[in-house]
């Protein structure tokens, strides 16, 4: 038995308030499954901003669509980093797939993933990317010149019947892919709405608050990344593109903000019994992620900041850069706010005892696997993810309006 | 297009004969219904609790612990008695007994508390167990009699089941990195015996046995008491039941 856990648990005991069911002190899940529904939800909503772009038809955040593709495949790599790390037993991990039991929702997680990654992600990429990296290789040497050929699977017909086989593919995956971020995301939210037991997440509308933060969290992370990315690279911000995109990302924080709004006010509406200890957890443990950061300034400042250029319109767009600075606060700050989210739906839903008696208490690891160094790590390995697969695919010159796309053609197919 | 509204009607027709309704009914919960009741004769075992009679002893969480092997630290536990006292101006305050801790004599001679008791607290072995329907593995799973176990062996660690249970009946063993909990002693009772709490109990606080044999000192037991268990409203229906249950008790 690991001793310094022990003593971890003992400095706990005297934190706790009021009584608590013995087995509670420990919280289970830690930081590291704060991580992961963060990460699943940038998959989702990357994905359904690129999506905006194939079935919706809005031509002005095309830049965005390659860098939204990639972002989404550089954190659905990284996602079960997340959960397998955080395992009693990691080395058992694929017993979830050879084995799974069919009645539960975590199990499904290796077939929601697979599908995604393989069925939607990749295919979606590849078709993207195929005469590209045709025309890439053809100009290429040495190992360049190797990877590309591999990745287009050997494949030079750019000839026009599979030119628009490839429109026709992308168009059908999209189609399917919406649906598909849907359930990724919507079974994250289900997993923890499930649980009967525990009053803080079993909610119907937990799965589709899930849905929303993640559409928001994505969008905003897009955003953020095109913002940084385009002056490095030499290129020009459209701020046509930017507009476009804080109008989504604006629409659906105000629907992410209802929804949780709504919930808010059945949950004190109805109040039942666990209603007293709830309160009393969010004005003491969580008031500062959750009243400060998730709500004052992940969402409501936000909000304001962006209503404001709404409102006024002539002078912001008079002043680009000062439009440029407000969005790019806003969608740090509601970066931060859906962080936030994710910490107080699973730390929070831990902290409280089942007893209704009282609240336990979260202490952070800095090293060790369940660490704040690790999550750290996880939270920025889909960025060095996302720089080599730039290497390899290059989004630039969709990103700077430059080159003209598979996307554009179907979008306006 | 007639070809296609043929289709159409029948497809409706079958919508609403209730032949899809039967079919949507199928994935609704019936099996719990199923092993509420088992056939005659099918060993099905529950566990009685005598609030009244238990004195906080903690002889029974000592001999948990021993007999299962379960870490002394007080983190883990497979069974627990916990201590309600509610005073006179209606507040009530809940401590979890500590093992050799002598009980303190000041609190028989306090006028402000209106009443005091122990109660003993351990898996509720659940007919329907939401901890064997969230485990991704099949690693918690329920026995013919009615038992829910842990397998060692595939348990991996994901602690799904924890936050399922609605009673803090389970934990992580430290050591073994699995899903740990209340077992009824499996491997006494599937040898003839009592699990290690009921045996040392001093008062007789603590009843086991099979449900469907009408003689068992259990069946006496939910005869001759009235009944309630944990958390009704959940619908986990648990098999340790309780007499004289206290409403505050959770």
């Amino acid at each position: 038995m690991n001793p310094e856990f022990i003593r971890t648990l003992h400095d706990l005991l005297p934190q706790i308030q009021g009584f608590i069911y013995p087995n509670e002190i420990e919280i289970h899940w830690g930081l590291l499954i704060v991580v992961y529904p963060y990460i699943t939800g940038v998959v989702a909503g990357a994905f359904i901003l690129a999506s905006l772009v194939k079935v919706f038809n809005v031509r002005e955040v095309q830049p965005l669509y390659r860098l939204s593709l990639l972002t989404a495949l550089a954190y659905l790599l990284v996602a079960p980093m997340a959960l397998v790390a955080h395992l009693g037993h990691p080395e058992r991990f694929y017993e979830i797939l050879l084995t799974p039991q069919t009645s539960s929702a975590m199990a499904m997680f290796g077939f929601v993933y697979a599908w995604y990654l393989m069925a939607v992600l990749l295919l979606e990429i590849w078709f993207v990317h195929r005469t590209d990296m045709i025309a890439w290789a053809e100009q290429e040497k040495g190992v360049m010149r190797f990877i590309h050929r591999t990745l287009a699977l050997y494949s030079r017909d750019t000839g026009d019947r599979s030119v628009a086989f490839d429109h026709k593919a992308l168009k059908v995956i999209t189609i399917v892919g919406i649906p598909s971020a849907f359930l990724l995301h919507g079974y994250v939210g289900f997993i923890f709405g499930s649980i009967k037991a525990n009053p803080w997440w079993s909610s119907v509308l937990i799965p589709i608050v899930f849905l929303f933060s993640a559409i928001v969290s994505g969008i905003a992370l897009v955003i953020l990344l095109y913002m940084v990315l385009t002056p490095l690279t030499g290129g020009k911000i459209s701020m046509r593109c930017v507009d476009k995109a804080v109008d989504f990302l604006f629409y659906a924080v105000i629907v992410d903000f209802s929804l949780e709004f709504v919930d808010f006010i059945h949950r004190v509406y109805q109040s039942e019994e666990e209603i007293k200890i709830l309160s009393e957890m969010v004005m003491s443990k969580l008031f500062a992620s959750l009243v400060i950061i998730q709500v004052l300034l992940g969402m409501l400042v936000p909000l304001l900041l962006i209503s404001l250029t709404k409102i006024f319109k002539r002078r912001f767009s008079l002043n680009e850069d000062l439009r440029k600075m407000v969005y790019f606060i806003a969608v740090i700050l509601i970066q931060m706010g859906i962080f936030a989210t994710r910490w107080n739906v699973v730390i929070g839903g831990q902290m409280f005892s089942k007893s209704f008696r009282g609240l336990t208490t979260y202490k952070m690891e800095f090293a060790g696997i369940e660490g704040l160094l690790f999550a750290i790590l996880l939270l920025a390995l889909p960025i060095i993810i996302l720089a080599v697969l730039t290497k390899i695919l290059p989004p630039w010159k969709e990103m700077h309006g430059e080159g003209v796309s598979e996307g554009v053609e179907v979008a306006g197919s | 297009m007639n070809g296609r509204r043929t289709f159409l009607r029948g497809f409706l027709s079958v919508l609403l004969s209730g032949g899809a309704i039967g079919g949507i009914l199928k994935i609704l919960p019936s099996k719990a219904d199923a092993r509420e009741a088992p056939p005659k004769g099918q060993i099905w075992y529950g566990f009685g609790v005598s609030v009244d009679k238990c004195i906080g002893c903690a002889r029974c969480m000592d001999a948990c612990k021993t007999e299962n092997n379960v870490p002394r630290e007080p983190f883990f536990f497979r069974t627990w008695v916990e201590r309600y006292i509610t005073r006179k101006n209606g507040t009530t305050v809940v401590k979890t007994i500590e093992p050799n801790l002598e009980p303190s004599p000041e609190i028989a001679s306090d006028k402000s508390i209106l009443r005091s008791f122990f109660v003993p607290k351990l898996c509720n072995q659940c007919a329907s167990p939401p901890c064997v329907q969230v485990c991704p593995v099949g690693a918690t799973f329920q026995t013919k009699d009615g038992v829910v176990l842990v397998n060692e062996k595939t348990c991996i660690g994901c602690r799904y089941c924890i936050q399922a249970c609605p009673y803090g009946a389970r934990y992580l063993n430290p050591v073994s990195k699995t899903a740990d909990k209340c077992t009824f002693c499996y491997h006494r009772i599937s040898q003839g015996l009592l699990p290690a709490c009921v045996e040392v109990c001093p008062t007789q606080a603590r009843i086991f046995g099979d449900l469907n044999a009408a003689a068992s000192p259990m069946s006496r037991f939910l005869r001759m008491n009235k009944i309630h268990v944990l958390k009704p409203g959940l619908n986990t229906e648990p098999k340790v039941y309780y007499a004289n249950l206290d409403g505050e008790v959770r």
